[in-house]
């Protein structure tokens, strides 16, 4: 499902004397099946996008099309609710939604609520908590018995229970530790291979937007500045400085180290792996010459 | 030798003190933190970490085992003057913000302590200053950033003059830049000051500024070292829930390909060196 | 949908109604709500009036904001104001139709019920959007602060009105972000019956409350690791300082109340 925003612009509390304009002209295409990072600092705007990209938000100018569906600031919708089944997001702290009796009963809210039959809800939630690696006895208990990583996972589960075909992920791993953060990051890219999701990654980090993302799509002062994939947006260092961006951490890497030898590695290398792989390369190469 | 500040000595702790299937959440755990040391304790979510922060200054007293501030144990009866020693800063910048702007936040303690008000007024722009945010003095708190609202809660800890500044998990909620300014804000005043700083993260980054490293798991500790000794375990870190340094990752990474290096190298710098001279300098 | 919401509100400013000491603005709109009872024809009514004018043009905010305040309340100024009008039944008779006849002299009250209203909306509106809430509990801590000797907690109320007007942005803050996550679950709560709309709340309020819970917890014990042990041997760090201009719009109000005496009828 293509994602199209038409000269986008988005001001909060409209007509008082707060309002706050958090988006200019934001013109962006998120094409089906692609996985789109949108990079930028707190107050750029970017939160602000999210919540237009499933019509919680109607933008004050400009137009939406997600999939078949237009969103415009006068326009009336009835599809709203379509969108939002085809359209899923997992919030920052996604667990603060978490309200039911049960883990199992949570899961289920957002498909009964899109007229899901209850049989099938179960289905998908058993089988959700056992792809998020969660014990098939937290079912049972209060969302608010679990440790905060558990409850994490249930509240995605929440989300992806609807079976969205596009998913919106607003720095899904946020507060988590380390291998909290790798394994869920990799899910959501298993996910969106295994499935054909189309992937919005709301984020900061450069690092996942790298080693993730298809496209890129970069915030500042709420304008979308700078677009491409990560090769080309990591291909000028100076254009991230100006919006207060740094590069991964590989990439910077692999300028010193070219730095260093005076000579260019064939790609920009957005892992660790990859870099690990070509200054082997190089390495190899020297050695043999 | 340097004086003694913090010590746990066999320290064990449960919340769930009727029920004994539950594994404590900390398990007969000693360790000595001496001062101005900058001690980081890590660990993954649910390591006990946390609760050692608790057993700290008094939130939580130990079922088993003895917590000594300097040098006394903490009771109920030194508790009030344990803390106006100790400076917390927790992990949710929005729910510690007591006071309705900036500087009635960083003055919420000197209230509490009888601080006469001129001494008042002078500490709340001293400690303001020295966290770089004097300009927002009077900025109420849904106008600033996490970051910012956690240097706040770092002006209200030192306005107090503490000898300890503890910091719980105070940078996991924030965004890279907020985390930085954070970081950057506690090294200073660990360069300007004797300030003996505790920080308690699961960020390596934060874990490398400190001078030693306590690693917890399961709610025990699992190793005690400087941050060199930690990161030399490598795997074992991993599997424990853990991220190893940037370059050592690389570094493990090109051993693997078959490229040999003299040490799994904890710096960038040292990386490129080692690079450099064994495989590119010929 | 939150975010409009102006009244009670602080605005930023310099003018001289903003600096003036929060008691002697709290002090002074409580008179004023006594001494707008001294008004009871047109030439006393329209002094307030002025008057009202007067404070608002001092005050720099723009007539706009008041206006926008005043919204939650004109549906109360007409009904009051209609309310007069058909059932007092006095003087001329001005109107009739079918069974509704409107006198003179109702419309006379109607007219001074919504002047009086207007004024006191006004200046209220005007108190809370010149004066920084910390200040009016500063203000009020200090002006109930005799209430102690009869065992009042005037500390603690001051404390938890700080603290709740502190939270207040936090909460609807977190509101709108549980409210805009179960939309995007799907639950609806602006269409259906009364019954569908209520259910679709609990989906919003338990979170909520867990979160309130949450934080208080949080905040109780930052309160604590900072030493907080209630209002004993505590120093503070605001001071109100009562400055000649206070004194001055004190006596403004006993001018004031001086022509209103004298020009009644």
């Amino acid at each position: 499902m293509d994602i199209t925003l038409q000269q986008v612009s988005y001001a909060y509390a409209k007509n008082t004397p707060f309002e706050k304009r958090a988006l200019f002209d934001v013109d962006l295409h998120i094409a089906s099946g692609s996985y789109q990072a949108i990079i930028g600092h707190t107050g750029s705007g970017k939160s602000t996008i999210l919540q237009h990209l499933n019509a919680l938000l109607k933008p004050t100018d400009g137009s939406i099309n997600i999939g078949d569906v237009e969103v415009k600031a006068d326009k009336k919708n009835k599809q709203l609710r379509e969108v939002r089944q085809k359209v899923g997001i997992v919030f920052q702290f996604p667990e603060h939604q978490l309200f039911d009796e049960t883990v199992l009963k949570d899961i289920m809210f957002g498909p009964m609520n899109f007229g899901v039959p209850e049989v099938e809800a179960k289905r998908r939630a058993i089988e959700l908590t056992q792809l998020l690696g969660l014990p098939e006895e937290v079912l049972e208990k209060s969302p608010f018995d679990l440790s905060g990583g558990q409850m994490r996972r249930v509240a995605i589960a929440g989300v992806l229970a609807m079976n969205p075909k596009v998913l919106v992920l607003d720095e899904p791993t946020a507060g988590l530790d380390p291998r909290g953060r790798k394994e869920i990051m990799d899910l959501f890219y298993t996910l969106h291979k295994e499935k054909g999701l189309t992937t919005v990654l709301v984020t900061h980090s450069m690092e996942d937007a790298a080693r993730y993302a298809d496209q890129i799509a970069i915030m500042h002062n709420g304008k979308c500045v700078l677009e491409g994939t990560p090769q080309e947006i990591f291909a000028h260092e100076e254009r991230l400085t100006e919006f207060r961006l740094e590069l991964p951490q590989s990439v910077r890497f692999q300028k010193k180290i070219e730095q260093m030898i005076g000579k260019k590695l064939p790609t920009i290398c957005l892992t660790e792996e990859s870099l690990a792989e070509e200054l082997a390369q190089l390495i190899k190469k020297e050695r043999e010459e | 030798m340097k004086r003694e500040i913090i010590s746990l000595q066999d320290v064990t702790f449960t919340y769930a003190t009727d029920d004994s299937n539950v594994r404590p959440a900390l398990n007969n755990v000693s360790y000595t933190i001496y001062e101005s040391q900058w001690v980081a304790i890590v660990g993954h979510n649910g390591s006990g970490k946390s609760t050692l922060a608790r057993l700290m200054n008094g939130l939580l007293f130990p079922q088993t085992g003895t917590v000594r501030v300097f040098g006394e144990t903490l009771n109920e009866q030194n508790l009030w003057e344990t803390r106006s020693q100790m400076g917390m800063v927790f992990q949710n910048p929005d729910n510690q913000f007591v006071g309705a702007t900036v500087q009635d936040d960083v003055a919420f303690a000197l209230e509490n302590n009888g601080i006469p008000f001129e001494e008042m007024v002078e500490r709340v722009e001293a400690s303001l200053a020295k966290v770089n945010m004097s300009e927002f003095m009077n900025s109420e708190p849904h106008h600033l950033s996490g970051g910012q609202k956690q240097r706040v809660a770092i002006a209200g800890a030192i306005a107090l003059k503490p000898k300890i500044l503890l910091l719980d998990e105070a940078t996991s909620m924030l965004d890279p830049q907020g985390r930085e300014e954070v970081l950057a804000t506690v090294r200073q005043l660990k360069e300007e000051t004797d300030l003996t700083v505790i920080s308690i993260t699961h960020d390596l980054e934060e874990a490398l500024l400190a001078d030693r490293v306590i690693m917890m798991n399961q709610g025990e500790k699992y190793v005690e070292g400087t941050p060199e000794e930690i990161f030399q375990k490598g795997q074992e870190l991993v599997d424990l829930g853990l991220d190893l340094p940037f370059a050592m990752n690389i570094s493990r990474l090109l051993r693997a390909q078959g490229i040999p290096l003299v040490a799994d190298h904890m710096s960038e710098e040292e990386l490129v060196n080692d690079l450099w001279t064994s495989h590119f300098n010929k | 949908m939150l975010e409009k919401m102006i009244f009670g509100r602080y605005i930023p400013g310099d003018s001289f109604i903003h600096r003036l000491d929060a008691r002697a603005k709290l002090i002074f709109v409580f008179l004023f709500i006594a001494i707008v009872f001294i008004a009871n024809n047109w030439i006393t009514y329209g002094v307030l009036v002025v008057f009202t004018f007067l404070i608002i043009r001092m005050s720099k905010i723009r007539l706009y904001f008041l206006i926008n305040g005043l919204k939650p309340v004109v549906i109360l100024i007409i009904f009051t104001f209609l309310l007069h009008l058909i059932f007092t039944r006095e003087g001329d008779v001005i109107y009739h139709w079918k069974f509704i006849t409107i006198y003179e002299e109702g419309l006379r009250q109607g007219i001074f019920i919504s002047i009086r209203f207007f004024v006191l909306v006004i200046l209220t509106s005007i108190l809370t959007l010149t004066t920084t809430p910390i200040s009016i509990t500063d203000a009020l801590e200090t002006l109930l602060n005799p209430l102690k000797k009869w065992k009042l907690p005037v500390h603690e109320l001051a404390l938890m009105m700080s603290i709740s007007l502190r939270f207040i942005p936090t909460l609807m803050d977190e509101t709108d972000k549980i409210m805009k996550a179960q939309m995007a679950r799907g639950s609806d709560m602006t269409t259906g019956s009364l019954k569908e709309r209520m259910n679709a709340i609990v989906p919003l309020l338990i979170p909520l409350f867990v979160s309130a819970f949450k934080r208080a917890e949080d905040l109780a014990t930052a309160m604590e690791v900072r030493g907080y042990k209630g209002g004993e041997g505590r120093t503070r760090y605001r001071k109100l300082e009562w400055e000649l201009r206070d004194t001055i719009t004190m006596f403004s109000l006993v001018v004031l109340a001086g022509v209103l005496v004298f020009l009644r009828q």
